[in-house]
């Protein structure tokens, strides 16, 4: 480090090049200027976005697709405030995130002074920490702090908010590696009492299931969870995020559990004698009715976050610790079971209730998504809004790898899916990315469109347009009697002219016999973004579907003739 | 709305050791109040150390949901410790000042009861007088039900305060 006296932005950018930032996404404003202009004199590159929420999704797009911290740039007030749903975004779903907010000068700090927002206070609830700088000589240990903060234990997005005069400020240079973080702790090693206990449950079961999250992708597990499924012969249960941590081809996959999962995942839970959570936290999405979970199965839980064992499922056996040492260690101990017979049932029921679509009649959305998996030979990696087709890309596109797979779960945030292709086509190049939208959520961050086309990448956005917000329209046809209400999507765009007006290409399909023709042109297009409008048929449901609150059992595997009641569960 | 879960409803005696910064605070209730937890008392001091400072707070609500809580406290980064402290033999004391309504008549009946109390008298004008109690939170209770009919003009109490015995550190 230099021993020269540092303005507090040009140490930011200082720290930023020790932790080998390559990108940072955001939007500048008045009180960030001394931030952007530290930029200047830096190798760092900046992606200008259109809007500060497309900057926090395609940082946080970039982090899951390379496991690095994303980093963002806004300004104070307005800029500030629209990052809360990305910070939400990223805290639900742990990505380690760094968002730098420029702020009004301390002296009007509360004073409602102009694009002033108390930043730092809106964020707590949705953060893994935050920060406010008031000392300049702090900026050096408190960006080592939130860089360390982000990417360890539970990744998740930190703060900083830095006032313009701090920014301005001359700091006094400081050693790196002077972290003062007392509260904050990473479990070590795996309890071995623990680990002997789940070894043995595991050992005695007779119909186990293995569900992996996203843990098993952050902690880079995907190898010993391999190890361990064929060792033992368990089938593995993959959640949402989790997919891509174990191969979706592999025989003893058994896709996703929930809501829209998989039958035979769902029939498997229910019937098994043992699940074993490994980096999932028992999601609402997954368990359904608690009381009717699993109810004959002893329950193994790993995870890094002591707060997450306990929280909606008791666990039978706990093992507090990051999964790869962890799953190191069990497959050290772990000898043999015998389930062979389970390994013949599962084999029935994935014959006897396999992921389904109707191909004839008008195009759906189904058979686009299969048809893009099957032609880029799930090597791409893929992104997703929220609703409908991200259920049914859950469902149809297989994923192989890990960080090929980038949804956001927890927070259901539509708008997500486009700007974090963008994030994630930065990280990776020399990867094909595609998100896979709906109409409405697309149109919430669209205005990234101008972003992709500056940076010249060649992300494919593969809108599945049913000019409905379907996801609702779906409940509300299944239990509101029909009673459609604020779904109709209305004046949507020409979406191929908007494509073009953007320099991007466009794409249309409208029949099913064009799909592969249309996805092989598309596909092999790399001058730049594409645009592919699936006009996709309108009232297509989502199935299977547990509603929401519901138990495993009764899970629906296509539209009930009858009536159903409102499901209690939470949307 | 949330349903109580399987634990019972009771008051929950918590002992922290948390970081001395602003918005400290504010992160640790909010941590009460997503779950629903009402906060009956809460003391802040500064510790030996002043980087540090302790946090006895007492709560209502059930068990299970307490669990969680303690670990999600646990969890920020500047709570370093946090402890369910209820039912254990630790020393315990809370201070109050009560305010009552004291005409000359009934003086006597009333410096009568204090006494019975420990009660100190720190203020007497012709029509109240002003009394501080200390003990354990029951004696506190029972004083207030005792000097109740009397008629309280005011009382303020500093709510648990909270030390392990013997060379056991609290929080």
């Amino acid at each position: 480090m230099t021993t020269k006296k540092r303005t507090g932005a040009e140490a930011i950018i200082d720290t930023m090049q020790q932790q080998e930032i390559e990108y940072i996404f955001g939007v500048p404003g008045g009180n960030a200027i001394p931030l952007f202009d530290a930029l200047v004199d830096s190798p760092i590159k900046f992606v200008l976005t259109r809007h500060e929420q497309g900057a926090i999704h395609m940082a946080d797009g970039y982090a899951r697709a390379s496991g690095k911290t994303g980093v963002v740039f806004v300004t104070s007030g307005p800029g500030s405030t629209n990052v809360i749903t990305g910070l939400f975004t990223a805290n639900m779903d742990s990505v380690p995130l760094v968002v730098i907010c420029g702020q009004q000068i301390t002296a009007n700090l509360g004073m409602d002074a102009f694009q002033e927002a108390d930043i730092s206070g809106i964020s707590y609830p949705v953060v893994k920490h935050s920060y406010l700088i008031k000392n300049p000589n702090d900026i050096f240990r408190i960006m080592e702090e939130a860089f360390y903060l982000a990417n360890s234990g539970r990744p998740g997005p930190v703060l900083v908010d830095i006032p313009k005069d701090v920014s301005s400020a001359l700091v006094e240079p400081r050693p790196a590696g002077d972290l003062h973080l007392p509260g904050y702790h990473i479990p070590k090693e795996a309890d071995m009492s623990a680990l002997e206990h789940a070894a043995s449950l595991l050992e005695q079961a007779a119909r186990p299931v293995i569900i992996a999250g996203q843990g098993v992708i952050i902690s880079g597990a995907e190898k010993q969870l391999l190890y361990l499924a064929e060792k033992l012969r368990i089938p593995v249960a993959t959640t949402l995020l989790g997919k891509g941590g174990f191969p979706d081809h592999h025989e003893l996959c058994l896709g996703m559990p929930g809501m829209h999962g998989t039958a035979y995942a769902n029939k498997a839970l229910d019937a098994c004698d043992l699940v074993m959570a490994i980096g999932a936290r028992w999601d609402d999405r997954i368990v359904g009715n608690k009381a009717k979970f699993c109810t004959r199965a002893k329950k193994i839980h790993i995870d890094i976050d002591a707060s997450e064992i306990d929280k909606v499922i008791q666990a039978d056996c706990s093992i507090i610790a990051d999964a790869k040492p962890a799953l190191e260690a069990l497959n050290g101990i772990l000898r043999r079971s015998n389930t062979t017979e389970w390994i013949k049932q599962i084999a029935r029921l994935k014959k006897s209730f396999p992921l389904k679509y109707k191909k004839e009649g008008k195009l759906k959305a189904q058979y686009v998504i299969d048809e893009i998996c099957r032609l880029s030979e799930s090597r791409a990696i893929v992104t997703t809004d929220v609703g409908q087709h991200q259920m049914w890309a859950a469902q149809f596109c297989k994923t192989d790898l890990p960080r090929h797979w980038l949804s956001s779960g927890g927070a259901g945030t539509m708008g997500y899916g486009f700007p974090a292709a963008i994030g994630a086509q930065i990280a990776r190049p020399d990867k094909t990315v595609i998100a896979i939208v709906g109409d409405g959520g697309f149109q919430m961050t669209l205005c990234e469109m101008a972003t992709a086309f500056v940076q010249k990448l060649p992300v494919k956005v593969l809108l599945l347009n049913n000019n409905y917000l379907g996801m609702v329209r779906q409940w509300q046809s299944m239990f509101y009697d029909n009673r459609l209400s604020g779904v109709d999507l209305e004046g949507n765009p020409n979406f191929v002219k908007l494509a073009e007006s953007y320099g991007w290409k466009g794409f249309r399909i409208k029949r099913s016999a064009d799909v592969r023709r249309v996805l092989r042109e598309a596909l092999a297009y790399t001058q730049g973004p594409c645009l592919i409008d699936a006009e996709v048929e309108q009232h297509t449901n989502v199935f299977p579907m547990i509603p929401a609150g519901a138990g495993l059992c009764d899970m629906l595997l296509e539209a009930p003739k009858e009536k159903l009641e409102k499901p209690k569960g939470g949307t | 709305m949330e349903t109580v879960q399987n634990g019972t409803i009771k008051k929950h005696t918590l002992s922290l050791l948390v970081s001395n910064k602003p918005g400290v605070l504010i992160r640790i209730s909010l941590v009460f109040a997503r779950r629903g937890y009402n906060i009956d008392s809460l003391v802040v001091s500064p510790s030996q150390d002043p980087a540090f400072s302790v946090m006895n707070i007492v709560a209502t609500g059930d068990s299970q949901t307490l669990d969680q809580i303690l670990k999600q406290l646990n969890k920020l980064v500047d709570v370093l410790h946090a402890r369910d402290r209820t039912g254990e033999d630790i020393i315990e004391r809370e201070l109050a000042i009560i305010k009552l309504r004291c005409t000359p008549e009934v003086r006597t009946d009333i410096l009568q009861i204090a006494r019975a109390f420990s009660c100190d008298v720190v203020d007497l004008s012709d029509k109240s007088v002003t009394f501080q109690i200390s003990g354990k939170t029951e004696k506190l209770d029972t004083a207030n039900k005792v000097f109740e009919p009397f008629g309280i003009m005011e009382m303020v109490r500093t709510g648990k305060l909270l030390m392990a015995r013997g060379e056991e550190a609290t929080a």
